[in-house]
């Protein structure tokens, strides 16, 4: 189950990235590139699981009632990534804002989505 | 756009958006003992701003909050989670959890966490003004004419 | 002293989210560039007085040096050089702005965005660990963005849009880079991996996977080759104080120096990694060159100067890695090498914003970018020429400018090194860049007025004063090399050679 899991994130960043390099129209580049944004961060989280062989899944981080932190750090998962995650995908967010107002005023000026046609920069 | 949706529509943002608001502020402030924190809170309260600008239009939503409102808050609430960040020079170094009597986190408590809480609610305000303020922009453009015709339909 | 550092990064952010509350007030709203002027002087003057103490590291939070899973804000010899050119160039370009972003509508909005990414930059330089550097490194990047798009004409838009999407796809290679070298050695901290990676097995595939991906984002992210493509289109595309950040800063900060201190520091200089590091710079230096030549747009000639004096500097620290990476290694040759590549990138960063300021104020001046519509500019505009050629005579490597120094110096560390055909491809470089430049004065400096520079006067007061600023500075840092040697270079190549030492201060092993 483990490697299968991370083959098939990769496979998603691919996805992602063939969006970003093959298409022709800026909304579907944008789609792409979140795409490819987000499988590098399911990566990140996924580094950060831990099964407790045949105990069952790892827990999630959280102190339940009653639990002492020793306990906690025996069955949880690592919630270092977590934090990273959090943190990378809220520049996702902002990232995604702007492209978004950017592909707008691009289509202002130009009247087209499509990149074959926005090309006025040239050598 | 600028004349809203049904009145299907209508009726049910108006009923609902109130929740959201306050089920935003929720998870911002319970953000130590369970799952959430100060960005969730603000994404989801900023949802409701959404949810009444595509109800209602941007017009009816600017009479709620406009966008040089959010400016503000947006700028105040960034400017006090630096100013918490600061306060913590007193307390012996950068962004030292000064609350001490509750500086550790005890399950279920909400006062108990020191600054965590009082972060969680500037991130709330900060999140939620400058996620509704970009939104309200955003929502500013019309369907401009094109210069020259519909484009085509491209992949 | 410690509590100087996180206030580098503070001060910026601070006044950018002053600027944007201001601006709501309208009495307030023309003081916002008065208002980031002074932060970023207040931020030079504190990483000037940063030089006379040692090694800083600061665990953010009080999360002490027991455990270093928390934030750790590090200045060492190298960040305090990289904290100093980045304030000085940003408080050049915030007092040329002053004038120049008059003709846009909401000049507090560059100055906000403008503040976040200098304060941003200065995280980069004095981050201390992995994530913390990922962050920084996007907070500027989007901060770029935006800028370069400030104008929102058709052209700059297109090549904000360009750079947006290379960005992002170099910045989650270097995201992809940072979670491997996380799952192999459970640490953040930079000195943590560099101690924990040998146990991974250095020549692992894993770590050549996270190499791979954190080298080639960082390569996007300084414009090498064949990673250069947002570059050419981006920095002539941005009002001309921006270019001078990009050009001048932003490639620094975030490629070369982040590129250096992932290969010496984290990661351990080893063969395979300099030879990566000098095939990109030969390859940038030698085509941003020959492209640059056959230019006629102004900022686009000096936007592909910028990818080949970039090769310079990456070629010669990837020498430094290649004799530091030997059984026996010569420290006081990569010590060389890297005082030469280090000199460089400050030299660069003087003479490159000199240049792309002194384009601004002949495209406000003129309106135009094209050389063959300019013409005579030393008679008309007379500050702003002479600027002009010092900036072009520092880049050309004409003595006793400061470029001059900084080739010489990378020229014989090359040659000291054992790599003759790269010294004899480098004097070639420097020779297209001198042609480069002599075609620069002829056209847009030489002979009678003409075209649109027939009428042009002098620009104003404070865009003449920024660019005498650089100017004396290009002369300035020339003369002084033996004490900047002592000074700031030599513990700043101390800092990227000696990755023991992070260690041995931050925590237990």
């Amino acid at each position: 189950m483990g490697t299968a899991i991370y083959i098939l994130a990769f496979a998603v960043l691919l996805i992602g990235l063939y969006a970003v390099v093959a298409k022709k129209n800026v909304i579907k580049i944008i789609v792409g590139l979140l795409v490819f944004d987000y499988a590098v961060n399911l990566l990140l989280v996924l580094v950060g699981y831990r099964s407790l062989g045949s105990e069952g899944w790892g827990k999630p981080p959280i102190l339940a009632e009653g639990q002492t932190p020793a306990q906690l750090a025996a069955t949880a998962v690592d919630p270092l990534p977590q934090a990273m995650v959090l943190t990378s995908i809220v520049i996702g967010l902002g990232l995604t804002a702007l492209m978004v107002a950017m592909a707008i005023r691009i289509y202002e000026r130009y009247g087209t989505f499509d990149t074959n046609q926005i090309r006025k920069l040239r050598g | 756009m600028s004349q809203g949706m049904t009145p299907i529509v209508k009726n049910t943002a108006r009923l609902v958006s109130g929740f959201i608001a306050v089920f935003g502020i929720y998870i911002a402030l319970t953000g130590h003992i369970s799952p959430g924190g100060g960005f969730a809170g603000g994404v989801i309260l900023a949802a409701s701003v959404v949810l009444i600008v595509l109800a209602f239009g941007r017009e009816t939503a600017e009479r709620i909050i406009t966008p040089s409102q959010c400016h503000l808050w947006d700028a105040a609430g960034a400017g006090l989670f630096l100013a918490v960040a600061l306060v913590g020079y007193f307390a012996g170094g950068f962004f030292v959890n000064f609350i001490t009597p509750i500086s550790k986190g005890q399950v279920g408590k909400l006062f108990s966490g020191g600054t965590i809480l009082v972060s969680n609610l500037f991130i709330l305000i900060k999140v939620a003004a400058g996620l509704a303020g970009a939104f309200l922009a955003l929502a500013a453009f019309r369907r401009a004419g094109l210069p020259d015709g519909h484009p085509k339909e491209v992949c | 002293m410690m509590f100087i550092v996180p206030l580098l990064v503070i001060l910026p952010l601070g006044a950018a989210f002053c600027a944007v509350a201001m601006a709501e007030v309208s009495f307030l709203k023309r003081w916002t560039g008065s208002l980031a002027t002074l932060a970023v002087l207040a931020n030079l003057v504190l990483a000037v007085l940063l030089f006379g103490t040692g090694d800083l590291k600061l665990f953010v939070g009080g999360w002490g040096p027991a455990n270093t899973l928390g934030i750790e804000m590090v200045c060492d010899g190298l960040s305090k050089l990289m904290a100093v050119t980045i304030n000085l160039v940003s408080l050049v370009s915030f007092i040329f702005a002053g004038p120049y972003m008059r003709r846009f509508t909401k000049p507090w909005l560059f100055d906000a965005i403008l503040l976040i990414m200098i304060g941003a930059m200065n995280g980069v330089v004095l981050a201390g660990d992995l994530f913390n550097l990922f962050v920084f490194l996007e907070v500027a990047a989007i901060a770029s963005y935006a800028l370069v798009a400030f104008g929102c004409e058709a052209e700059e838009l297109e090549a904000a849009f360009k750079y947006l999407v290379l960005g992002t796809v170099g910045s989650a290679f270097i995201l992809m880079g940072v979670t491997v070298l996380y799952s192999l050695t459970g640490q953040l901290n930079m000195a943590k991996v560099h101690m924990l990676l040998p146990k991974a097995g250095l020549g692992s595939p894993a770590v050549l996977l996270a190499a791979a991906a954190l080298l080639s984002g960082l390569a996007l992210k300084a414009a090498m080759v064949p990673f250069h493509a947002w570059l050419p289109d981006a920095h002539p595309s941005a009002p001309a104080p921006v270019s001078a950040m990009l050009s001048g800063v932003l490639i620094k900060a975030s490629g070369v120096y982040a590129m250096a201190r992932i290969v010496f520091n984290v990661l351990g200089p080893t063969p395979q990694y300099a030879a990566i590091l000098m095939t990109l710079g030969a390859a940038s230096m030698l085509i941003g060159v020959l492209l640059a030549v056959g230019q006629w747009d102004l900022k686009r000639l000096l936007a592909y100067h910028s990818i080949s004096q970039m090769g310079y500097v990456v070629l010669v620290i990837g020498a430094a890695a290649q004799v530091a990476a030997r059984p026996s290694p010569d420290m006081a040759l990569a010590g060389l090498c890297l005082f030469g590549g280090l000199f460089h990138l400050l030299n660069h960063a003087l003479f490159k914003s000199l240049l792309f300021l002194s384009s601004g104020s002949i495209e406000h001046q003129t309106g135009t970018r094209e050389l063959k519509k300019m013409g005579g500019l030393a008679r008309r505009m007379k500050v702003t020429s002479f600027c002009c050629r010092v900036g072009a005579l520092s880049i050309a490597g004409v003595p006793p400018f400061n470029g001059f120094f900084s080739k010489l110096i990378i020229i014989v560390a090359l040659v000291l090194t054992g790599h003759g055909v790269l010294a004899a491809l480098a004097v070639f470089v420097a020779f297209v860049t001198l042609i480069s430049f002599v075609k620069v004065q002829r056209y847009a400096l030489e002979g009678p007025p003409a075209g649109l520079a027939a009428q042009a006067c002098e620009a104003p007061a404070l865009m003449c004063a920024a660019m005498v600023i650089l100017a004396v500075l290009c002369v300035a840092t020339g003369l002084a090399i033996v004490p900047l040697r002592e000074h700031v270079f030599g513990p700043a190549a101390d800092a990227l050679l000696s990755a023991g030492r992070l260690v041995s201060m931050g925590g237990a092993p």
